[in-house]
């Protein structure tokens, strides 16, 4: 066999004999190993130093805001005063988001896992996506071109029938740019999440469960109530808490879509604003306390939407343990 | 089990225990018809349009179908009957909005694309020349090219940063880490940061280099930071993804020849999964192509072009877009500013779903060749 | 190129549970050994210690001595990658790399380490390896082709070059058959007789017939019950252990009272 080698194998297959195991040669592969496991656990480090630098940096640029006297910040009412009401615009736009989508977002889940006929499943789940790949900015100006105008005869209808209900309380604005159609936009952009997280999580109901359920006379609701939903409960719920992880930081549907105003229950006038949308909407023209305001804005929503998120996840990781069990 | 089925079957003539009690076949179409004329007479009631017409028929119709299915094969079909028209009612409307969005852009932007939009720039573009173009019709003044440059330039970058860090954490966690507490905690970090908020990013990478060269500095490679802070996410959990479905006994395979843990996994691991890899990558990028938030607070706006992202302010699609919307280039002649932007809107759908359809393409000509017997 | 293997009072262990217990066994070179016994009862692990691929599974790890030709493959300083250059390995189920032709698949060893060789020297390489694995006539006209679209058989056999390519000493195998139809199954076994030629095979299976087929001496391991670790019952001439065992343990295996 060796008369096949070549000289530098020869070379090598002469040296095993002596002290192969103990080849020094082999140091120089060891290195090799030694930097590329370095590098990978490097890039590691480099994902918790960035977040460490997004916490610190904001917070190290919010901070001013401490020291700034009252009567400076905007509004004239210190800091809380300042944020409060675009932290519950921010609640309140993700919670008209997560309304709408919510159940939409299942339905059409269900629909594609349990109705629609195979040939048509795939599709429908690329057009999903092609949802998602929307740029929110394109959302935005869809929103205010077509969108408002087209449900502002609506918003006047609410608020003249339905007026007497804080939320709908007119005058309607006539443009239609409110927190309902910011809300709706958010709605649509949100409605992939949920749909694709839960039609993964419908589709590996197990088979035998179903079947169980339909050879008892089940019809297919029931079938679906006995052995789908309680499947997903857990899933479906984790992929509305990202929806609302999403919905919250979004940002360009709101800043373009919505008039934006002071704090008020009505959903259909101008008025109403989000952390995110202010920040865009201010941060370009900004300078020195001001800055320090929105970047603490900025902090708040990050918080905000961190929480949310360990929620969701420690929703998917107990999810985990217990698909795991099966 | 379908409804068709069944009423299929019911048509014969004959009756029998299988399909007795089951509604005529003509129900439903005859319900969905009534729908119809009364939606549209409710909706002639308050101001008639076609939009309320169709809420209200198929309002209508959700109502009263399940009622009349109850009415006759009882409680337990009408329930179901009516769970699958919600479904499918639903699905219509998540698909409504969509078609609408991209007839708007396609209506919209088609009449504004020339080639001198394409390859022109807003450089000179005053009130004055939009509120003339109005008066005498004509082309849209002014044109694309510094904000396509922008965003390829800037997307550059960011790809340029993110995917070896996401490549190499991706590896760390599938191939190194051994589930390790350094690997959960890794894995929890890119959690986290898959739920930044894009215009957080946009605020730390805004923080960090105002820290350094002053507030308020707007430069390309800030937002391509930022753009970077939300890409790496998404390029570890594909490249995770791919690389956790190349089989084992690969890896043993190039083991048990006596090779390294490190030439295994660049010479056998990655070749297996680069297919997957490289369309997970190109999603990304289609992901941050379009983002506008991040790059509103750090690369300002700008009318000319700029291939520098070391220097100067910069334009992207996206926040061309928003600045041509919100603040018209002459405020008392908007119309050729919202042309600009829905041409710019077209341009960048057009590059989101080209990246997507390479993806497809990628994952799909490259698709392993494993099963192989 | 061929060496003998001598294991002293080897342990192997999955993090605290002891799966293989104080293993003695002398297996020389140039011969054919079988590892038989029920599922679970560590012939396999202990396969693995002879090249230290279980150092692979992440907390597994082995005490003892493991001497090949007297050196110790757990001695200080030893490189696992070096041992794995020596002793190759075939596995149960057959993996040609699949981005890869059937040339490049048997030149794996020597491509992926980087080593430099000339063109001519490679051709050589290929065909000498290939028609050591009796793969040779049916794959000559299309060594460019990927390795995966060989039948089952073949791609065994296409491993089974890959690994003879990198000139080891000894060669280990891993139930290679069980994934095999019959037809197969018999060119990978007169194959296994060509190899002990040049080398030292060991082999587990779990065919006790495919064990006296192709096994000059058989060892037989079992295990007392679900928990308990794995020992080495019986180690003889094959014939001794299919036809006069001593241990009953033995007897009662190769006779198909359990297993």
């Amino acid at each position: 066999m060796s008369t096949n080698l070549s000289d530098q194998e020869q070379k090598q297959a002469g040296e095993k004999p002596a002290s192969a195991l103990a080849d020094a040669a082999s140091a120089g592969g060891r290195a090799g190993d030694k930097i590329f496991s370095g590098l990978s656990l490097g890039a590691g480090i480099v994902i918790f130093l960035t977040l460490a630098a997004v916490a610190i940096f904001l917070t190290w640029q919010a901070s001013p805001v401490i020291e700034i006297p009252a009567d400076e910040v905007s509004g004239g009412n210190g800091f809380l005063s300042y944020v409060y009401p675009l932290i519950l615009g921010t609640l309140m736009a993700a919670i008209i988001a997560l309304l709408i989508a919510t159940p939409v977002g299942i339905l059409v889940a269900l629909y594609i896992s349990h109705y629609a006929p195979a040939k048509v499943a795939k599709p429908v789940g690329y057009v999903i996506d092609l949802l998602a790949a929307i740029p929110s900015v394109v959302y935005g100006a869809w929103g205010i071109t077509v969108l408002s105008p087209a449900l502002a005869p609506f918003y006047n209808w609410l608020a003249n029938n339905l007026g007497f209900i804080p939320l709908f309380q007119g005058p309607a604005s006539a443009t239609g740019r409110t927190m309902m159609t910011a809300g709706i936009v958010l709605s649509i952009m949100i409605l992939p999440i949920i749909t694709s997280m839960s039609r993964e999580i419908f589709v590996q109901t197990p088979k035998l469960h179903e079947e169980a359920s339909l050879a008892l006379g089940a019809t297919r609701l029931e079938m679906i109530r006995q052995a789908v939903l309680p499947f997903a409960r857990t899933g479906i719920v984790s992929a509305i808490m990202l929806a609302l992880g999403r919905a919250l930081g979004e940002t360009m549907a709101v800043a373009l879509v919505l008039s934006t105003g002071g704090l008020q229950w009505s959903l259909i006038r101008s008025g109403n604003n989000t952390i995110a949308a202010e920040i865009a909407l201010n941060y370009p023209e900004a300078f020195g306390d001001r800055l320090a305001e929105l970047i603490a804005a900025g902090l708040m929503l990050f918080v905000i939407t961190l929480i949310v998120n360990f929620i969701a996840r420690a929703i998917i990781a107990r999810y985990k343990e217990f698909s795991g069990a099966n | 089990m379908s409804i068709s089925t069944q009423s299929k079957s019911s048509s014969s003539s004959q009756r029998n225990t299988l399909t007795s009690g089951q509604r005529p076949k003509w129900l439903v179409p005859v319900v969905m018809v009534g729908a119809i004329v009364v939606g549209a007479a409710v909706s002639a009631l308050i101001t008639f349009s076609v939009a309320s017409w169709a809420i209200f028929a198929a309002v209508l119709f959700l109502i009263a179908a399940p009622i009349a299915v109850t009415s006759i094969e009882g409680s337990r079909k009408g329930s179901d009957a009516a769970l699958t028209y919600v479904v499918y009612a639903a699905f219509i409307l998540a698909v409504v909005p969509l078609v609408s969005v991209i007839w708007t852009v396609l209506a919209r932007g088609v009449p504004t694309l020339s080639i001198d939009f394409l390859t022109g720039t807003m450089g000179g573009i005053t009130g004055l020349i939009d509120q003339r173009a109005v008066a005498e019709g004509g082309a849209v003044p002014g044109g694309v090219l510094q904000a396509i440059i922008g965003t390829l330039v800037i997307t550059f970058w960011a790809t340029l940063f993110s995917v070896p860090i996401g490549l190499l954490t991706a590896i760390y966690l599938v191939e190194y880490s051994n589930d390790g507490w350094l690997g959960k905690v890794v894995t929890f970090l890119v959690d986290v940061m898959t739920g930044v908020p894009s215009i957080v990013a946009g605020l730390f990478a805004s923080a960090l280099f105002g820290l350094i060269l002053g507030p308020n500095t707007r430069m390309g490679i800030i937002g391509a930071i930022a753009l970077t802070v939300l890409m790496i996410p998404t390029v570890v959990k594909a490249t995770e993804e791919m690389l956790k479905i190349v089989p084992n006994e690969l890896r043993e395979a190039s083991y048990a020849l006596g090779v390294r843990k490190w030439r295994t996994i660049l010479k056998v691991v990655i070749p297996t999964s680069i297919s997957g890899i490289a369309s997970g990558v190109t999603l990304a990028i289609a992901r941050v192509i379009g983002e506008t938030a991040p790059l509103l607070v750090t690369v300002g706006f700008l009318n000319t072009v700029n291939w520098n992202v070391f220097n100067d302010w910069m334009s992207t699609l996206p926040t061309f877009i928003y600045q041509q919307l919100m603040r018209p280039v002459a405020p008392t002649a908007p119309d050729p500013s919202t042309d600009r932007a829905w041409g710019a809107a077209l341009i960048l759908i057009v590059f989101v779903m080209l990246l997507n359809l390479i993806a497809r393409l990628i994952a799909q000509a490259f698709a392993p060749k494993t099963a192989g017997r | 190129m061929s060496k003998r293997i001598d294991v002293e009072h080897l342990n192997v262990y999955y993090g605290d549970f002891l799966a293989v217990e104080d293993v003695n066994i002398n297996i020389d070179s140039r011969s054919v050994t079988a590892f038989i016994g029920p599922s679970g009862c560590g012939k396999s692990t202990f396969l693995r210690t002879l090249n230290r691929m279980h150092e692979v599974i992440p907390g597994a790890y082995a005490k003892g001595k493991v001497m090949l030709d007297g050196e110790d493959l757990y001695g200080k300083g030893v490189d696992p990658v070096t041992v794995r250059s020596m002793v190759g390995m075939v596995f149960q189920r057959p993996n040609p790399f699949p981005t890869m032709s059937i040339r490049d698949n048997v030149l794996a060893g020597v491509k992926l380490n980087n080593k430099k060789i000339s063109r001519s020297a490679a051709d050589e390489l290929v065909e000498s390896s290939l028609k050591g694995a009796n793969l040779w006539n049916e794959v000559k006209d299309r060594l460019d082709k990927p390795g995966s679209g060989l039948s089952g058989g073949q791609q065994q056999r296409l491993c089974i070059a890959r690994t003879m390519a990198v000139k080891p000493d000894v060669v280990l195998m891993d139930e290679p058959c069980s994934a095999l139809d019959p037809i197969s199954t018999i060119a990978i076994e007169d194959l296994i007789h060509e190899l002990k030629e040049q080398f030292t095979v060991v082999i587990v299976t779990h065919n006790m017939q495919q064990a006296q087929r192709v096994a000059d001496k058989t060892a037989f391991f079992n295990i007392e019950g679900t928990g308990k670790p794995g020992k080495l019952v019986e180690f003889d001439e094959t014939a001794t252990i299919f036809q006069n065992p001593k241990q009953k343990a033995t007897e009662d295996y190769v006779s198909g009272r359990f297993g």
